[in-house]
C-alpha cells in the first residue's frame, strides 16, 4: 500500500535546552509547533532538511516529521509520537504543555 | 559503606574536568554531534524525546544518607525536583540542562558519585541484590565483588570499545534477587564442600532476542573472579559480531557457537592470563575492609510486636514490605516508589530527603536502590519500625504494596524515552489506581507486572508475570502480553498470549486477568505465577479474548 504523503515539517533538539524545537518561514527555530513552517512540497521538503542540516548547529537530529493541516492552519501531528514531542510527558504536566496552559 | 579512596577521587575530577571542557567545545561548535554523542553517552548524558536525560550510577545500589541528599540537590537547582530510581541501580533525571551537566556531575563527585559507564558499549554499572549485606539467607555480602569488577572494568583499555553494552550482576543468596540469568555475566554465590564460590553464567538478556543466561562454570573459587570475568569479555572481544548491532549482545555469540565452545575458550584464556591476576587478592582484602558492615546494636522488639498486634495499617505494611535480616531483631524495609497512580520510580526530593534522613537515624547510613525501583532500608532495628512508617506515611511513602500488582516495573517509554514505540508510565499508573479501587491485589498476593516501551525490554516484561509490551501497530499504541516469565532462580522468558491490545484496552484486559487467576486457583497459597504453570494459557487466553473463544467455540 503506498503511504499517503503528509506536508512536513523540520524538527529537531534544542542543543542547549535539548527541547523540541521546529523551524519556521523565517529559517529560526521556535518551540512551537504552532510557529512551524508546515511544506507540502516533498522536494521543498528535502531542500529545506538540506539546509537546516548545513548550518552551524544548534540544534541536534533534525529529520522530518509528517503533519497534517490543522483546520486553523497550523500543523496537527499525524503519529502520536510527534504529538508527545509537541506537547510533553503524560504522567506530568512538564515540558512545552506547561508554557501552553 | 564502602568509602572512595583517593585515587578514585582524583580520576573522578580529572574526568568531570575533560568531559567539562567537551561540553564547552560542544556548545562553542568546535565538537559536531557526532563528536560528541559518544562523549557524553560515557558520562551517562542522553537526549531523549524533550530534553537531555542524565544518567547517575549508583554502583551495586548501595547509597549513603549524604548521596541521598545529595541527589535530592540536584532534582532541585537542576532539575525538576524529582529523580527516577530505574532497574539498573541506577537515577535518571529528565530535565537537565546541557550546560548544567558540568556542574551536576562536580556536585556528584563530592559524595563520590558519577556517571561513568551508564552508556556506551561498556561494562556497566555492575548490579548487586539488593538486600546485600542484610539478608537472611545471604552466604556473603557480594558487594565487594562486584566492587573489585567496577574497578577491573573502569577505564579498562581492552574495554571500553566491547561490541556491545556488557552488564554484570552480582548476587550473594541462593535465592536470586538480582536477575543474575538475565546479564551478559550473572554470578551467584553459592557453597560446596565448606567453600564460597560463584556459580557463573553466561549470555543471558533481553531486549529483542531474550535469552536466559547459562551456566559456565558451576563452582568458582572467589578468588578466580577477575581473570575468569577477563576470560570472558576478551572471549567476547573477539568473537562477539561487529557487523550487527541486534547480533552483538554476548547471548548471541553464546547461542550461535554453542556454550561448550564457548567454555573451552574460556577456560582456555583463563589459564592463560591467570598468573597476571596475582595482586586482585590484597585488592580484594582492602576492598573488603571497605565495606565494613555495620555494627547492629541488640534491640527489643516490643515496640514492634505491639503496632503489629493493634495497627492494621502497620501490620498491612509490615506483611508486604519488611524482609527477613540476618539478625532476628533487625528487619529490611522496603519503602515502595510505586504509591498507586504515581510514576513507578520517581522520588521528590522532599522524599529523598525522608528517606535520607531516616537512613541516619534508624538505618545505619545505609540506603539501597533495587532493580525493580524502589528503595531499600537494609538495616533497621524492628522496635524502631513503627516510627519509620509513620515518617514515611507521613512522606506519602508508605504504601504497602511491595510485591504485589501495583508494584510494577515500568521503563520510561515513549513519555520520555526517543526510542520507545508507546507509553509505559500511564499504563503502569492506571493498571495500580484500578487493582487499588477494586482492593484486589491483596487478594490477588504476590505478583509481577513489568512493563516496557519497546523492544529493548529495559522494564524487563520477559521476565514478568505478567508482561506488557507496547508497540507501534500503523501508528497505534498496541500492548502485547506475556505470561510466565520468572526472574529469580527458576528464571523464565514469558510467552505472548496472542494479539495485543489498545491503550484504552490493555487495562480491563490486565484485570480480566487478575480475575480468572482468583476464580480458577487451587488455593489462597497458589500464587498467580504456579497457576500459570499448572493450567498452561487456555483460561487467560480465555479470559484475554472472550469473544474469539465465543467464535471457536461456536
Ligand atoms: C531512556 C533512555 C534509554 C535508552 C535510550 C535505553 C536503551 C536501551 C537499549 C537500546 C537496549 C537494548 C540493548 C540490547 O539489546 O543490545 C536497552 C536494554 C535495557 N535497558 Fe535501557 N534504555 C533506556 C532507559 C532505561 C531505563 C530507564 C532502564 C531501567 C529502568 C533501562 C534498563 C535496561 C535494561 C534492564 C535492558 C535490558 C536488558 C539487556 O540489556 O539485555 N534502560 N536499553
Ligand atoms: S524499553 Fe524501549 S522505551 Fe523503554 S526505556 Fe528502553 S528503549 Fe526506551
Amino acid at each position: 500500500m503506498p503511504r499517503k504523503h503528509h506536508p512536513k515539517v523540520v524538527t529537531a533538539n534544542d542543543l542547549l535546552e535539548g527541547d523540541v524545537v521546529y523551524r519556521t518561514a523565517a529559517g529560526s527555530w521556535s518551540s512551537d509547533l504552532r510557529a512551524a513552517v508546515l511544506i507540502e512540497d516533498p522536494e521543498q521538503a528535502s531542500t529545506e532538511l538540506a539546509l537546516a542540516q548545513s548550518e552551524p548547529a544548534m540544534v541536534v537530529g533534525i529529520y522530518l516529521a509528517d503533519m497534517e493541516r490543522g483546520p486553523d492552519g497550523t500543523p496537527q501531528p499525524v503519529h502520536f509520537r510527534e504529538a508527545f514531542r509537541a506537547t510533553g510527558p503524560s504522567n506530568y504536566a512538564h515540558g512545552k504543555q506547561a508554557g501552553l496552559r | 559503606m564502602y568509602t572512595y579512596s583517593e585515587f578514585d577521587t582524583a580520576f573522578l575530577a580529572e574526568r568531570n574536568r575533560q568531559f567539562r571542557a567537551q561540553v564547552a567545545r560542544r556548545i562553542s561548535g568546535n565538537l559536531t554531534e557526532d563528536e560528541f554523542k559518544p562523549l557524553r553517552l560515557m558520562n551517562g548524558l542522553y537526549l531523549q524525546l524533550h530534553a537531555y536525560m542524565l544518567r547517575v550510577a549508583i554502583p551495586y545500589g548501595s547509597l549513603n544518607s549524604a548521596q541521598m541528599d545529595k541527589l535530592a540537590e540536584l532534582a532541585d537547582r537542576w532539575d525538576k525536583g524529582y529523580g527516577h530510581f530505574t532497574t539498573r541501580q541506577n537515577i535518571q533525571y529528565n530535565w537537565p540542562k546541557l550546560n548544567d551537566i558540568p556542574d551536576m556531575l562536580d556536585a556528584l563527585a563530592k559524595v563520590g558519585l558519577h556517571a561513568i559507564q551508564t552508556s556506551g558499549n561498556t561494562i556497566r554499572n555492575v548490579t548487586a541484590d539488593h538486600f546485600a549485606g542484610a539478608a537472611a539467607d545471604e552466604l556473603a555480602d557480594p558487594r565487594p565483588y562486584a566492587e573489585l569488577l567496577r574497578q577491573w572494568s573502569t577505564d579498562h583499555p581492552e574495554f571500553q570499545f566491547l561490541p556491545r553494552k556488557f552488564k554484570i550482576a552480582v548476587s550473594g543468596s541462593p535465592n536470586d534477587r538480582a536477575v543474575t540469568k538475565a546479564h551478559d555475566i550473572g554470578l551467584r554465590m553459592r557453597r560446596k564442600e565448606g567453600e564460597l564460590g560463584f556459580e557463573v553464567i553466561v549470555g543471558g538478556g533481553l531486549g529483542r532476542t531474550p535469552m536466559i543466561g547459562k551456566v559456565i562454570r558451576d563452582f568458582l573459587p572467589l578468588s578466580d573472579l577477575l581473570p575468569y570475568a577477563e576470560a570472558i569479555v576478551h572471549v567476547y572481544n573477539r568473537l562477539g559480531r561487529r557487523d550487527n548491532k541486534y547480533k552483538a549482545r554476548i547471548k548471541i555469540m553464546v547461542h550461535e557457537h554453542g556454550i561448550e565452545d564457548v567454555r573451552a575458550l574460556v577456560e582456555e584464556a583463563f589459564t592463560r592470563i591467570k598468573p597476571e591476576f596475582a595482586g586482585a587478592d590484597t585488592l580484594l582484602a582492602q576492598i573488603k575492609t571497605r565495606f565494613r558492615a555495620p555494627d547492629l546494636r541488640p534491640r527489643e522488639t516490643q515496640a514492634f510486636d505491639t503496632a503489629y498486634r493493634r495497627d492494621p495499617v502497620f501490620r498491612a505494611w509490615a506483611d508486604t514490605n519488611l524482609a527477613p535480616h540476618r539478625k532476628a531483631d533487625h528487619a529490611i524495609v522496603t519503602v515502595s516508589i510505586k504509591a498507586h497512580g504515581q510514576t513507578p520510580g520517581d522520588a521528590t526530593s522532599a522524599q529523598m530527603r525522608v528517606l535520607a534522613d531516616l537512613a541516619r537515624k534508624y538505618g545505619y547510613d545505609e540506603l539501597r536502590i533495587s532493580h525493580e525501583q524502589n528503595v531499600i532500608l537494609p538495616h533497621v532495628a524492628k522496635t524502631d519500625l513503627p516510627a519509620v512508617h509513620a515518617a514515611l506515611l507521613a512522606a506519602g511513602l508508605g504504601t504497602a504494596n511491595v510485591g504485589l500488582a501495583s508494584d510494577i516495573i515500568a521503563c520510561p517509554g515513549m513519555d520520555y524515552c526517543a526510542l520507545a514505540t508507546a507509553r509505559s508510565i500511564p499504563v503502569a499508573q492506571d493498571i495500580a489506581t484500578r487493582v487499588e479501587a477494586l482492593r484486589l491485589e491483596h487478594a490477588v498476593g504476590p505478583l509481577k507486572i513489568k512493563i516496557s516501551g519497546c523492544i529493548n525490554a529495559c522494564g524487563h516484561h520477559h521476565v514478568g508475570h505478567i508482561g506488557i509490551l507496547g508497540l507501534d501497530r500503523g501508528g497505534v499504541e498496541t500492548y502485547q502480553i506475556t505470561l510466565g516469565g520468572d526472574a529469580t532462580e527458576a528464571a523464565a522468558i514469558g510467552q505472548r498470549t496472542g494479539p495485543g491490545f489498545s491503550y484504552e484496552e490493555i487495562v480491563p484486559a490486565i484485570e480480566r486477568l487478575l480475575k480468572a487467576y482468583l476464580d480458577l486457583r487451587e488455593s489462597e497459597d497458589e500464587l498467580f505465577i504456579d497457576a500459570v504453570q499448572r493450567v498452561g494459557h487456555a483460561p487467560f487466553k480465555a479470559a484475554l479474548y472472550p469473544t474469539e473463544a465465543h467464535a471457536d467455540a461456536a
